[in-house]
């Protein structure tokens, strides 16, 4: 059986950018997939290219098996994308909006239980009748999810979904992407979140510069301590000239009275380090701790060398 | 082929128009009445272009084709605009409608509103002047052919062009001195030599010539060639905006 989305050799240029150089993987259909990267490392190429948007320039994508250029019309009918940028048509209500794009698909009245139950499902039967402009971010967000979803797609792609969005929706989000993974969708999440990529993705592909950095189980990633690290951030009375010795490899950064240091999250303590501090003399006077993001893990991954 | 999909476009974008009726059919046929208005009044009695029929009768085909190229035009090009700058062309990209699908919702959209415009100028001309209908095919086929012509010209200047600032100098540079350079207003006949020659270069001359020998039974060219000449305009753009839709010309980067 082919596998969700296959990418064999794919190149990406434009005019002076290698965007994408030579990716090879594949998302095995069923696969809660999250794709993490930071800005500018080919991520939403990539989506973009898988879901018809953006040429490449050597290689092959198949989505279900299905080429991507020479099928694409069989490969748009299984995908479904949710794009990174919020837009709308401003002519339409939302349930216009869900009516349309369910008809390019060749779906008619048939889908119309569907459309109601997407509705419903993305708490927006109360809205169904207002115009798109009317709406607020957070709600134009959940209709372009319907609008990826409007065809009943077996793979379904969310670029960023949940960028710009509080916390409240975010959570409202993961449960229903949560619900589309049981009911057998193949997902693919690209994020900023290492949170949310933990939180959701049973296999992660970390993307650096067009490149794979990373490509593996979430239980094997952490495993490899991706993800393990915590930045401890301080602030101190007087400024630090400089930190104790035992804490020199920790150290990220030091300015003034400003103390960041990277902590493994199983070995080090906050309370020895805080200590360790006070015992050379500094007055901390504020504190806070940060999870890992994508910039420990490139630290991590390449060794402290991010290209 | 997606029967359903082909349809649901060309009904959005029929939908679309409809939707601000007042500014996409009501408008345009308030500026041609006025047009009518203005030159009837200075011109009529004055000027006869064609043997026995009245200036305004010949003006309202001119007018009316006039209508029907500009907003033909406009419909396809500002569609197409607004949804590559607001980001919305996106949930039609990601459809599986073909490019010939694409293409004709587009286009049969635009000819639609161009068609509509023109008949509402018409239906409200007749109230000022009578007009005879001597060839009511070519009326129809010169109607509908010019308007498709322009739906798949406002194509190519909506893929083209990257902001309004583009489109308005494409309308404006091009579609507009074209629209008036046709004959909508006069007959070539009435050009010096040169003028005359420079006329058969604009197919809106056609368009318009052979609209309205439909009408009176007379035009400055033989209405076959016009209309073989509308065929060939036809053809070669919906070649060029097919081979754009193929490549992703300007729409996939």
């Amino acid at each position: 059986m082919s596998a969700a989305i296959e990418i064999a050799g794919l190149h990406k240029r434009y005019s002076r950018v290698h965007a994408l150089k030579g990716l090879v993987f594949s998302v095995e259909r069923g696969e809660f997939f999250g794709l993490l990267g930071p800005n500018g490392a080919g991520k939403s190429t990539l989506i973009n290219i898988v879901a018809g948007l953006t040429r490449f320039n050597e290689g092959r994508v198949t989505v279900l098996g299905h080429d991507v250029v020479t099928h694409y019309r069989r490969a748009r009918r299984v995908i479904g994308v949710v794009p990174q940028e919020l837009t709308y048509d401003p002519f339409f209500s939302v349930r216009e909006v869900l009516r349309i794009q369910s008809g390019y698909f060749g779906l008619g009245r048939e889908n119309e239980a569907w459309i109601e139950e997407l509705l419903d499902a993305l708490m927006l039967t109360d809205k169904a009748g207002a115009n798109m402009r009317a709406l607020s971010g957070g709600m134009k967000r959940r209709v372009m999810i319907a609008q990826a979803l409007v065809h009943k797609p077996e793979v379904v792609v969310l670029d960023e979904p949940t960028a710009g969005v509080d916390v409240e929706l975010r959570k409202q989000l993961w449960i229903f992407i949560r619900r589309l993974h049981r009911e057998g969708h193949t997902i693919v999440l690209t994020t900023h979140y290492l949170e949310e990529a933990q939180a959701l993705c049973e296999r992660i592909a970390i993307l650096n510069r067009g490149e794979l950095a990373a490509l593996d189980s979430k239980r094997a990633l952490l495993a490899r301590g991706i993800g393990r690290m915590r930045r401890l951030c301080l602030t101190t009375a007087e400024p630090m000239r400089a930190v104790p010795e035992a804490l020199a490899p920790k150290l990220r950064r030091l300015e003034g009275n400003q103390v960041e240091l990277q902590l493994d999250r199983e070995t080090d303590s906050i309370i020895a380090v805080v200590d360790a501090l006070r015992a050379h003399g500094a007055v901390i006077t504020d504190l806070s701790t940060e999870s890992a993001d994508l910039e420990d893990v490139f630290v991590e991954l390449t060794h402290g060398n991010p290209r | 082929m997606n029967p359903v999909g082909f349809y649901t476009l060309f009904y959005k974008e029929v939908l679309r128009f409809g939707k601000v009726l007042l500014q996409t059919l009501i408008a345009p046929i308030i500026t041609a009445l006025l047009y009518l208005l203005v030159f009837a009044h200075v011109l009529a009695g004055r000027v006869e272009v064609f043997p026995g029929v009245v200036y305004t009768a010949f003006l309202v085909p001119g007018l009316v084709m006039m209508s029907v190229i500009q907003n033909a035009f406009a419909n396809s090009s500002s569609s197409l605009i607004q949804s590559k700058l607001t980001g919305n062309l996106v949930f039609i990209l990601l459809t599986p409608l073909s490019h010939l699908e694409l293409f004709l919702a587009f286009v049969l959209a635009a000819a639609l509103r161009g068609m509509l415009v023109g008949a509402g100028v018409y239906l409200v001309s007749v109230f000022f002047v009578a007009i005879p209908v001597q060839h009511p095919i070519f009326i129809l086929a010169f109607v509908f052919l010019s308007s498709a012509v322009l739906g798949a010209l406002g194509m190519i200047a909506g893929i083209w062009a990257e902001k309004f600032d583009q489109l308005a100098g494409f309308q404006n540079f091009i579609i507009l001195p074209l629209s008036f350079l046709s004959g909508v207003f006069y007959s070539i006949h009435s050009l010096p030599a040169i003028w005359q020659h420079l006329s058969r270069f604009n197919p809106f001359f056609y368009m318009i010539d052979g609209f309205r020998y439909g009408f009176f039974g007379i035009s400055d060219i033989a209405p076959s060639f016009s209309l073989l000449v509308v065929l060939a305009a036809l053809t070669v753009l919906t070649a060029m905006t097919l081979l754009m839709l193929k490549t992703g010309y300007k729409l996939r980067d």
